[in-house]
């Protein structure tokens, strides 16, 4: 695998890309990308997982299905995605195509000291998705191509997968809420679902 | 593919609780014993039919389903509840209600010794993480033990699994024909 040495500021990239879907219906692996959703502006049609590690894609795949005229968004890490990888199988055998995956990948597990993740050593998350029948499943390396994904998101014509290669760097822990039956319930209520 | 005779009614009871419960995506690795429910998710308009590359995913994806104002049901066998372990945690974490089948392995004639670990783990594996557990072995009684399951589910909020013996499939053939 080609390791570009030019990389996307995780914080500023994620920023850019929720500013321009403020319709999207947004899903946190754990870890960094909770962190970095959470800092770029608290929403409550955002749901972050503080566990459940693999279990973002497959919850936005359920959330997507059950919502398909509003686009949503996955936001996790390397290694969320890879212990759920099969699940961009089964994303692709529905083709939801209000689905985008984006996975901010520094090819590390940051949050348990920065150890080496298989996409360091030698996995192409691009190559998995399209492999598991995700088409339109691309990487960049830089903000400037925001916009570009962006369009995706709100266009819904598909299931869309993003590597987006991130600097390994630990931007300031900005922690979202740990109540995920505060945070399911404001969801729901976002969308005018009542509680069961 | 040869034409099937008609599914046990117990089978039939199964779908027609979900559909009548108004669930509209139906999350599974297949079995035996769901394929009518299966089989009726793919042909049903008003329901999507999630295949999964292993029962963890299902946890979240019903989870997912809720969410987003659906009802959904996951189908498994008993050697799935271990791959979900973990993943139960999502459930009670944030109190999602959640209703599963699952499918009996390993506990009444079954030719497979590797079914057996898993299989009389099931029940406890379900319980230790939260899960209230229902049981039906009778083909009659299928019907009302997965509804009360379901609406404890739904209308109370509450996590449950409902396992289906192994009896009620019958032994396995084992030599093709």
């Amino acid at each position: 695998m080609t390791e570009s040495t030019v990389k996307a500021d995780r914080r500023a990239f994620v920023s850019k890309l929720l500013g321009l879907v403020p319709d999207a219906l947004v899903v946190t692996g754990l870890g960094s990308a909770s962190y970095d959703v959470f800092a770029a502006g608290d929403r409550d049609k955002n749901y972050y997982l503080w566990g459940a590690m693999g279990g973002a894609a497959p919850l936005a795949l359920g959330l997507a299905l059950a919502q398909p005229d509003r686009p949503v968004v996955c936001i996790t890490g390397d290694g969320e995605q890879l212990m759920g990888v099969g699940s961009l199988g089964s994303i692709a055998a529905r083709q939801p195509r209000n689905l985008t995956i984006v996975v901010l990948d520094n090819g590390h597990f940051g949050e348990t000291g920065m150890q080496r993740s298989h996409t360091s050593l030698g996995t192409d998350l691009v190559a998995v998705a399209k492999g598991f029948g995700i088409a339109d499943a691309f990487g960049v390396d830089s903000i400037a191509r925001v916009g570009e994904i962006a369009e995706r998101v709100n266009a819904r014509l598909g299931p869309t997968f993003v590597r987006v290669a991130i600097e390994a760097d630990e931007p300031p822990r900005a922690l979202p809420p740990r109540d995920g039956t505060y945070i399911k319930n404001r969801f729901r209520a976002a969308l005018g679902l009542a509680p069961f | 593919m040869t034409q099937t005779a008609p599914a046990p009614a117990w089978q039939q009871d199964i779908f027609r609780i979900l559909k009548s419960g108004g669930v509209r995506q139906i999350a599974y690795v297949p079995d035996a014993g769901h394929s009518h429910v299966i089989r009726g998710a793919i042909a049903d308009p008003d329901i999507q039919d999630v295949v999964l590359t292993t029962e963890e995913e299902g946890v979240a994806v019903v989870s997912g389903a809720w969410l987003g104002g659906q009802r959904a049901a996951l189908l498994m066998q008993s050697s799935g509840v271990g791959n979900c372990v973990n993943m139960f945690s999502l459930l009670q974490a944030a109190q999602f209600p959640f209703f599963t089948l699952v499918t009996m392995r390993g506990e009444y004639a079954d030719f497979n010794p590797w079914q057996g670990p898993m299989g009389r783990a099931t029940q406890d594996a379900l319980e230790l993480m939260g899960i209230t557990v229902l049981r039906a072995s009778e083909p009659e009684e299928v019907g009302e033990i997965v509804q009360a399951g379901f609406d404890a589910a739904f209308e109370a909020g509450e996590r449950v699994a409902v396992l289906l013996g192994q009896n009620l499939i019958g032994r396995k053939k084992w030599e093709r024909k």
